[in-house]
C-alpha cells in the first residue's frame, strides 16, 4: 500500500485556523474521514494531492512532498470532488474519459479502448457519445470517478462523493469503491457506507479527535455529536 | 449546434474529415450570407436536408439544435422587421437557420474531439505568433461544456428568485448568478489541478 504521511500540520486560510497539528501515517487500504461541517476534512483531503499546501509542516505520499512535487503527487493521487458537475470538463462522456488519457504514451487506438472498458465498468457504456449534461446526478459521480480512475492512480482520494446521490447510487459508488485495488481515503456524512472499514479518523475543529477501526471510531463521533 | 450532441453513425457525412466538412461549411455559408433570394434558400435547405437524408440523421436532432435560436430570434427578427421592413426580417430568419442548421449537420456528425483535433492542427502555423493550440482547444471545450451549466444554474436562480417572490428584482437574478457562475469556473480550475492539466 502506498504511504500517506502527515508530519506536525497546522493550516490556516489568511488569519483563520482550521487545521492544528495534525500527525498521521495512513498506510491501510480503506481509510474513511469524518467530522462536522467546517471542521477541516476537504482541507485535509485536498493536502493530500497538493491542492492545498499546508502552511505549516509537511504531507509526504511515499515519501514525495506535496508541496514540491506536484506534478508527481498529481499522477499517484486521484481527486474526487463532491460536485462532479464542475469536475467533468469535456462535453461528452468518452471524452471526458480520454481527456485524463491525453499525457500518456498510448496510440489513439489504445486510449478509445481504454475509454470503452473503463465505461463498461462504470455501466456508462451505452452513454459513450452522450453529452455529459444529460446524466443523473449518479451517473454524473460515476463519469467523474471513472475519469479519474481511467489513470490508474495509487491513490483515490473523494471529498464526500455521494452527497448528491440517493441512496441506491451510494451504495453503488460505495461498493465501487470497495473494489478497487487502490488505496482509498473516502470523506463521508454517511457513516453507514464506512462500516468495516479498516480504519476512521474523526476531525473536530481542525485536531483528530479519534482514529481506529470504523465501529469504534464512529460511535465515538456520534456521542461527540451527541446523536 | 451548440448542444454538443453527437450522433454515431458510418455514412458518407460521418466519415468525410473534420476539415472537409468545415472547408464545405465555410463555403456554403459564404452565398447565403450574401445574396438571399428565395430560389438560392430553397436550394440551399434542400442540400441541407438531403445531407441529413445521407447521414441518416433523424430531423428531430435538427428541431432540437434549432430550439435554442427561438430566443434570438424572437428578439431579432421583430426588431429587423421594425427597422428594415418584412423582406428583411424573412430573410435574416431563414438565413439564420438554414445557416444553423448547416452547422448543425457537421457538430452532430463529427465528435467534439475530432472537430477540436482539427482546430488544433488549424492553428499550428500560429505557434510562432504565440498562440498555444492545445490551450485554445481546451478552452473551446470548457466553453462548450459550460454552456448547459450555466444554463442550469440560471433556471435554478430563477427559481429561488420565484420562490421568494423577487420575481421582479434584477438583483436578486444577477447577484446570484454571477456568484454561483464564478464559483463553478473556480471548481473547474480546481478539478483541472488535480488532473494535473497545469503540470
Ligand atoms: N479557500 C478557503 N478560504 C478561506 N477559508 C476556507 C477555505 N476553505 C475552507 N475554509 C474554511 O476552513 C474551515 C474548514 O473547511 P473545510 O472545507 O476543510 O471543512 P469540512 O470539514 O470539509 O466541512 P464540510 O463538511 O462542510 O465540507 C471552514 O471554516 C471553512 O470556512
Ligand atoms: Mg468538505
Amino acid at each position: 500500500m502506498p504511504h500517506i504521511e502527515f508530519r506536525g500540520v497546522s493550516h490556516a486560510y489568511g488569519e483563520r485556523r482550521v487545521l492544528e497539528g495534525i500527525d498521521l501515517e495512513l498506510t491501510q487500504q480503506r481509510i474513511g474521514v469524518v467530522g462536522a461541517n467546517g471542521s477541516g476534512k476537504s482541507t485535509l483531503a485536498r493536502m493530500v494531492n497538493g491542492l492545498v499546501v499546508p502552511t505549516d509542516g509537511t504531507v509526504l505520499v511515499d515519501g514525495l512532498d506535496t508541496g514540491k512535487q506536484g506534478a508527481a503527487i498529481r499522477r499517484r493521487v486521484g481527486f474526487v470532488f463532491p460536485d462532479p458537475e464542475a469536475q467533468i470538463v469535456m462535453p461528452t462522456v468518452a471524452e471526458d474519459v480520454e481527456f485524463s488519457l491525453r499525457r500518456t504514451d498510448l496510440t489513439q487506438p489504445q486510449k478509445s479502448e481504454r475509454v470503452r472498458e473503463v465505461l463498461e465498468r462504470f455501466s456508462l457504456g451505452d452513454h459513450h457519445d452522450h453529452p455529459a449534461h444529460q446524466l443523473s446526478s449518479g451517473q454524473k459521480q460515476l463519469l467523474a470517478l471513472a475519469s479519474i480512475l481511467v489513470t490508474e492512480p495509487a491513490i483515490l482520494v473523494c471529498d464526500e462523493p455521494t452527497t448528491l446521490l440517493d441512496l441506491r447510487h451510494s451504495r453503488k459508488v460505495t461498493q465501487l469503491l470497495e473494489s478497487l485495488d487502490q488505496q482509498v481515503l473516502l470523506v463521508t456524512h454517511h457513516l453507514d457506507l464506512l462500516a468495516g472499514w479498516e480504519r476512521v479518523v474523526v476531525i473536530d475543529e481542525g485536531r483528530v479527535v479519534a482514529d481506529g477501526a470504523a465501529a469504534e471510531a464512529i460511535s465515538f463521533y456520534r456521542r461527540l455529536m451527541g446523536a | 449546434m451548440l448542444t454538443g450532441t453527437y450522433v454515431p453513425g458510418r455514412s458518407l457525412v460521418h466519415r468525410a474529415t473534420p476539415g472537409l466538412k468545415l472547408v464545405l461549411l465555410a463555403v456554403f455559408l459564404v452565398p447565403i450570407s450574401i445574396w438571399q433570394t428565395p430560389l438560392l434558400a430553397g436550394v440551399s435547405a434542400a442540400v441541407v436536408l438531403v445531407g441529413f437524408a445521407v447521414a441518416r440523421i433523424p430531423l428531430r436532432y435538427l428541431l432540437a439544435e434549432l430550439k435554442p435560436l427561438r430566443w434570438f430570434l424572437a428578439v431579432l427578427v421583430p426588431y429587423q422587421w421594425w427597422a428594415l421592413g418584412l423582406e428583411a426580417a424573412l430573410q435574416l430568419l431563414v438565413g439564420l437557420v438554414i445557416s444553423v442548421a448547416a452547422a448543425s449537420l457537421v457538430t452532430l456528425s463529427t465528435r467534439v474531439s475530432d472537430l477540436l483535433d482539427t482546430v488544433q492542427r488549424g492553428l499550428q502555423p500560429l505557434r510562432r505568433l504565440g498562440v498555444d493550440p492545445d490551450k485554445v482547444a481546451l478552452t473551446v471545450s470548457l466553453a462548450l461544456r459550460a454552456i448547459p451549466v450555466v444554463r442550469d444554474l440560471l433556471h435554478q436562480t430563477l427559481e429561488a428568485r420565484r420562490a421568494r417572490g423577487l420575481e421582479r428584482s434584477p438583483r436578486a437574478l444577477a447577484t446570484p448568478l454571477v456568484i454561483r457562475t464564478v464559483r463553478h469556473a473556480e471548481r473547474v480550475g480546481e478539478a483541472l489541478a488535480a488532473r494535473g492539466y497545469d503540470d
